[in-house]
């Protein structure tokens, strides 16, 4: 395995009088995808934000590519190379999708060569351009929330739930805009609840439980072994 | 890699009557000329009454502007808003009253410039002002809206017994630069050339600020700032120094509409701009928070309310526009035309 891009070194996070994460120990190696797995509740959103700094690491250290982030600002985190799609996808409603991505361009103006293989991935783009992203239906609110990470190059992306509740058709669009990425040579922290998505994308995987990694180490290891499911997460994936 | 299906939005699916009713507020302000024109007899009333009632809501725009980005952007209640239109007022007055020459000169050009140095002057006064109330008022008290009440208010009150030191207790009257005095008469009706040019003035500042929101990349920054304000900083952007910059153009911008208030009523006192944060709450709130359009929309209709209802009847006219309030919150809870969504 190569060098983690990240890692996160016994971070405890607190929301309110909460205390949600309780010593997360986590390594996200570089080119390739981790998935972060778990029920719901467990810990996972707070991961990444805390991460993005949107939620501050009570302790711990949160290091990437030698640096530890954990009480940088969120823009300076942004700056540094990180891009972040939120569960709840963070579209700017009003602005248009052309508005969307241009504010996402954070260098400079969109690169047109970028764009233009963006929107051969996710054609609605194109055509609802001007449109008003609030108009959008779910699942293109979604290929735009991840798009929008994809404007620029990023040496880490943070992806929360990005299939949520989506067609079929449009879940295999996404997927293959991740695997993009991949060949790209980005790493990739991807929350996923869609086993069949995470075992085809996922190199690595840890497996959270009560604010706490319990399980780190190959995808395939965890996709072959029911036992380990069960025991992980109470279910059998093997149907997935 | 599989492209994505091209899936039709949700927007072909609303009928045109739910994409109509998103802009019906626009409809408002015309509407409110005709009902005016409807219940007042005498056509020359009307029309002096309708650009009186431009005017008043030009002024209370360029006022209330910045105070809804500022809500918008931070979530920030700054009741000391109201202490930026009373410095203004008195900066913009004081450097009129010394460009005494060019104020009595019989000559457009050096009234307008007479006009223009005070603007400016009471524009960086209440800029700078601005700045240090974010720093040392507002900054401590983010995220806190019951302190930032309590304090913000304490901050007007401070300014205002400022104001009382440095310029005395008593209202201070003035003229209008020469010709700026006077009315023109137009299809019967008497209008005052200081009014036009309040219209006219509002006209340009508000289609700049549009301009600027929807054409630049820092009023991009700005518009979805207010909308959602966390997704504009794991962008990358640093949010807190758009807002503090967004916070002192707000600021002057309150100032620009005390000197332009002051014009109109040819008097001032430290408590004025205390006096005009009541309609400057109303258009805030019935505009949407955080919409400039609204706030726009909004501070016409007060001010045209306020002009033909006190024609109609002047007793009314106190509680006709917390009537307007009343009415508009009932049919949008959130006002016209809300951005602050995410919040």
């Amino acid at each position: 395995m190569s060098d983690p891009v990240l890692s996160l070194q016994g971070v405890h996070t607190d929301i309110a009088q909460y205390h949600i994460l309780r010593g997360v120990d986590l390594e996200v190696p570089a080119g390739g995808v981790t998935m972060l797995l778990g029920r719901n509740g467990v810990g996972k959103t707070t991961t990444l934000r805390t991460i993005m700094g949107l939620w501050r690491a009570k302790e711990g250290r949160v290091v990437f590519r030698g640096e530890d982030i954990a009480a940088l600002p969120t823009p300076a985190i942004a700056r540094r190379g990180i891009g972040f799609v939120p569960e709840d996808m963070g579209i700017f409603s009003d602005l248009s999708v052309e508005e969307n991505m241009t504010l996402a361009a954070v260098s400079g103006p969109i690169d047109a060569e970028r764009l233009d293989w963006l929107q051969s991935v996710f054609p609605p783009l194109r055509t609802f351009w001007k449109k008003e992203a609030g108009t959008l239906s779910g699942g293109q609110k979604q290929m735009l929330s991840v798009a929008r990470a994809m404007i620029e190059k990023r040496r880490l992306y943070l992806i929360d739930e990005p299939t949520k509740g989506l067609a079929p058709a449009i879940v295999a669009t996404l997927a293959g805009a991740l695997r993009a990425l991949k060949q790209e040579g980005a790493s990739i922290l991807l929350v996923e609840q869609n086993f069949s998505v995470a075992k085809a994308l996922g190199d690595t995987c840890a497996v959270m439980d009560d604010g706490r990694v319990v399980w780190a180490g190959e995808m395939a290891t965890l996709a072959g072994d029911t036992a380990l499911q069960e025991r992980l997460m109470g279910l059998s994936m093997e149907s997935a | 890699m599989t492209a994505a299906p091209d899936h039709a939005p949700t927007i072909t699916g609303l009928s045109t009557w739910q994409r109509m009713q998103r802009h019906l507020p626009l409809l408002l302000v015309p509407l409110l000329v005709v009902v005016g024109y409807l219940a007042i007899p005498a056509t020359s009333s009307w029309l002096t009454l309708t650009v009186s009632g431009l005017a008043m809501g030009m002024m209370i725009f360029i006022m209330a502007s910045g105070l809804t980005l500022v809500f918008g952007l931070m979530d920030v209640i700054n009741f000391g808003h109201g202490a930026f239109i009373s410095v203004g007022a008195f900066v913009g007055v004081s450097i009129l009253l010394a460009l005494g020459s060019l104020t009595g000169a019989p000559s457009l050009a050096l009234n307008i410039a007479a006009v223009l140095v005070a603007v400016a002057g009471a524009m960086a006064a209440t800029a700078v002002m601005g700045w240090i109330f974010e720093r040392v008022i507002v900054k401590p008290v983010y995220g806190a809206h019951l302190k930032q009440i309590l304090v913000t208010m304490g901050g007007l009150i401070i300014v205002e017994q400022l104001i009382l030191i440095v310029w005395g207790p008593d209202e201070i009257f003035f003229s209008r630069p020469e010709m700026l005095k006077g009315a023109i008469t137009f299809a019967g009706a008497a209008i005052e050339k200081y009014r036009l040019l309040a219209v006219g003035f509002g006209l340009v500042l508000f289609l700049a600020m549009i301009w600027v929101l929807r054409s630049t990349k820092i009023g991009l920054i700005v518009r979805a700032g207010v909308q959602n304000g966390e997704m504009v900083e794991a962008l990358g952007y640093r949010l807190r120094i758009v807002f503090v910059a967004v916070f002192i153009a707000g600021s002057a911008l309150a100032g620009l509409g005390g000197v332009m208030w002051a014009l109109y009523q040819e008097v001032i006192t430290a408590h004025m701009g205390q006096e005009m944060m009541v309609l400057v709450f109303i258009v805030v709130i019935i505009g949407g928070l955080g919409s400039v359009e609204g706030c726009f929309i909004g501070a016409l209709l007060v001010g045209l309310l306020q002009n033909y209802v006190g024609f109609i009847e002047p007793k009314v006219a106190l509680i006709s526009n917390i009537g307007l309030l009343v009415l508009i919150l009932m049919w949008r809870p959130q006002g016209m035309l809300p951005v602050v969504k995410a919040k």
